[in-house]
């Protein structure tokens, strides 16, 4: 036998002993789920909350779901899409998981969901927005557990500010596709229901001063301004709306990130009175949502974040899904469909939800406003609740895809 | 910072006897083509990626290491050519291979401008306007969104089905990364080679002794550039997704990092030093999320007790041995 036969033989023998990949599972083999998280890089803060949020919730389950033990992988994706996709291929080809969780970046997300399309595993995005991964680029088993689609609040939100009485609306936004569909969503609903965009103001991520915006901003004879900020920019922004002497004048709506908890928990008095909409309102008089908020802040001394409450609640609506077929997750198929079919009556979130056919929930969507609590910090509390928002608001579906997909250039601004 | 990167390392075909040398490789060979047969999948696709990030340091190597002018630009000329495949195979719906050819030439074609505007310079001077030169490209990927899809990137169409697999991808890119190696390896050991390293140790004397310094440097410069076009196509085919990740400084700074860690000048210590990268990337990420610190530590102690680089080290050992 030569050195080659030998390998080959030997190879041969080593890959007959490994499990074929997401074919079989052992009886009793716990289920593996892989979690990419940007523990590192620009996004880290929210990455932390990531696994909180996710791990808290298995943690409380005692890391069992439907009579199998539940295995958690945690891979770093470093906020890059190059460092995600490289981490799902091994938590894939090399861990074996059973399906993949997170990512916080649009761009890590949409490089992660292009690889499990062509090899099938389950892949779980509560934060990641991008509207097409849910509409005209759907692939099945990627699924926005938890999750919602950029555009989807930004519609009820512009809904709710035309029944305010505004009609000239100003928005200032982060330059990129995220903000692009959020602002979208608010122009197209605004303009179809009589008002005026009489300004958009794209500027990039991490602008440190916002004066050449705002500035113009207050000239422009708006009677309302939409911001969509994210993060540090988000806090820049509030600060200097307010110190701007703008927060008097004009009042302030935002994308649900712009007051999120990772924002304003560090924030003073600047952040008060701004109007978002979300699904969560961590402020709700809702037993449910103040059970949540307390063991949390309980144990990581916060109030949850976006990132945290939207991955605990993607895991309690999987794990659903995975005691109602008792844990058979190798069925792909089957799995699927009964994610697709469950309903989450008693999450966080205070409401039922449930899924459209897209694999995008369909939520109650909360006005919310940033008020002080009796500890003293700040929360959203919701004002006004819009019962279930569809990613499609009022649209047909299958009419709303023949538009263009929200870009700097296309807002679905009506002309008057 | 002056002077260049690269020591005066004795060449390799003056230590070892020619019959070792050939037997060395056709070992070397053996292993490559013998990897996929004892690694499983998920390994084998890291193989291939360190035998595409090889060629990417390799073409740094052939500027920093014989050439003397380090650079930061590669990377976004790598990016640019995954960018030009990607584009070209989906949105504009062509056949892979035109692709590619498209990737290389526009690859090429960039590293060409940046020549032009590039060589007059030297020391740190080119590095902070090959630095500035890449940073355009990144500017240009993330905001001209309606071609490179902004911060989100592109997807790509998927690989071909008789690339599906990890062996034959890899068996693919062995067989692409073999000939572009060998072609470096003649490249930088020709009389042309031999002026670029003339270039590298005494510019003023090679002007004074009649060669044509710019052009010689221009030329160089644009091959690299073609080669790592090379590796960027071959990567584009890889990641099947290209975003401004793939074009921006750290890219730069990744592939120059394998050929200083291989050792400059060494140019096949670009193979080193990209598998120790990748490799190290990889293992320790399984057990710390500090594995950025790591690797930077790693890079400390190679600067202190090895400059040279891996290769580098090991080439002086063997010479001192004799």
């Amino acid at each position: 036998m030569d050195r080659r036969s030998f390998l080959k033989a030997t190879a041969l023998t080593a890959a007959g002993t490994f499990p074929m990949p997401g074919l079989v599972r052992a009886q009793g083999a716990p289920i593996r789920i892989g979690l990419l998280a940007p523990l590192t890089g620009v996004v880290a803060a929210g990455g932390r909350e990531i696994v909180d949020g996710f791990s808290l919730f298995w943690d409380e389950r005692g890391r069992q779901v439907g009579g199998s033990k539940v295995e958690l992988i945690v891979e770093d994706d470093a906020s890059n899409p190059d460092t995600a996709l490289q981490k799902a291929r091994r938590l894939v080809e090399q861990s074996k998981v059973d399906m993949l969780f997170g990512n916080l970046l649009a761009n890590t997300g949409l490089a992660v969901a292009n690889y499990v399309k062509t090899n099938g595993t389950p892949y779980f995005i509560p934060v990641i927005a991008a509207d097409d991964l849910t509409q005209r680029a759907r692939i099945r088993n990627v699924i926005r557990a938890g999750g919602y689609s950029a555009s989807q609040f930004s519609r009820p939100l512009a809904d709710w500010a035309l029944k305010q009485g505004y009609r000239k609306v100003a928005m200032i936004a982060q330059d990129y596709a995220f903000g692009h569909e959020q602002c979208g969503g608010f122009a197209q609903t605004f303009t179809e229901g009589g008002g005026k965009v009489v300004g958009q103001f794209w500027h990039p991520l991490n602008t440190s001063d916002f004066s050449p915006y705002l500035g113009q901003v207050g000239s422009l004879g708006a009677d309302v301004v939409f911001a969509m900020e994210t993060g540090a920019d988000s806090t820049r922004l509030l600060q200097q709306y307010a110190s701007f002497g703008l927060k008097e004048q004009l009042p302030l709506l935002g994308a649900q990130n712009a007051t999120d908890q990772s924002v304003i928990r560090t924030m003073g008095p600047e952040c008060e009175g701004v109007i978002t909409a979300a699904h969560f309102a961590e402020g709700a008089d809702l037993p449910a949502t103040q059970a949540f908020v307390k063991t949390y802040s309980g144990k990581f001394g916060k109030i949850p974040s976006l990132y945290a409450f939207s991955h605990y609640v993607g895991a309690m609506w999987v794990a659903k899904a995975i005691e109602a077929i008792g844990g058979k997750v190798e069925d792909r198929p089957l799995f699927l469909d009964t994610v697709l079919k469950t309903d989450l009556p008693d999450s966080p979130l205070g409401k039922p939800v449930h899924f459209d056919a897209y694999g995008n929930p369909v939520y109650d969507v909360f006005i919310r406003k940033v008020v002080k609590n009796k500890d003293g910090k700040y929360w959203n509390v919701p004002i006004a609740t819009y019962p279930q928002v569809s990613q499609f608001w009022h649209y047909d579906p299958e009419t709303f895809m023949k538009q263009p997909p929200y870009s700097r250039d296309f807002q679905g601004i009506k002309k008057a | 910072m002056t002077a260049p990167l690269a020591s005066t390392l004795p060449p390799l075909e003056r230590n070892l006897p020619r019959g070792r040398t050939l037997g060395w490789l056709a070992a070397l060979a053996v292993a490559l083509v013998g990897l996929p047969l004892v690694l499983p999948g998920y390994q084998v696709s890291i193989a291939a990626q360190i035998l595409i990030f090889s060629v990417l340091a390799m073409s740094i190597d052939v500027l920093a290491g014989f050439a003397g002018r380090t650079p930061l630009c590669h990377g976004a000329i790598f990016g640019a050519s995954t960018y030009v495949v990607i584009y070209w195979t989906t949105t504009l719906g062509g056949s892979l291979w035109a692709g590619a050819l498209l990737g290389i030439l526009a690859a090429t074609a960039l590293a060409a401008l940046f020549a032009l505007l590039a060589i007059r310079t030297s020391g740190v001077y080119f590095l902070l306007l090959t630095l500035a030169l890449g940073m355009i490209v990144w500017g240009v990927c993330l905001r001209w969104t309606s071609v490179t899809g902004g911060e989100n990137g592109l997807r790509g169409a998927g690989r071909p089905a008789f690339l599906a697999d990890h062996v034959s991808f890899y068996y693919a890119v062995l067989a692409v990364v073999a000939p572009v190696t060998f072609a470096i390896w003649r490249f930088v050991h020709s009389p042309f080679g031999m002026t670029l390293r003339g270039i590298r140790d005494s510019e003023s004397r090679m002007r004074a002794l009649g060669y044509n310094v710019p052009l010689h440097l221009f030329l160089a410069f644009t091959i690299s550039g073609a080669f790592a076009g090379v590796a960027g196509a071959l990567y584009a085919v890889f990641n099947d997704f290209v975003s401004p990740s793939t074009v921006q400084l750290s890219q730069s700074v990744a592939g120059l990092l394998m050929a200083i860690t291989g050792g400059i000048g060494t140019l096949l210590g670009a193979f080193v030093g990209a598998a120790c990268i990748i490799l190290l990337e990889n293992v320790v990420s399984l057990f710390t999320a500090r594995w950025p610190t790591v690797l930077g530590l790693a890079f400390i102690l190679i600067m202190i007790f090895a400059p040279e680089g891996i290769v580098g080290r090991a080439r002086l050992a063997l010479a001192r041995r004799r």
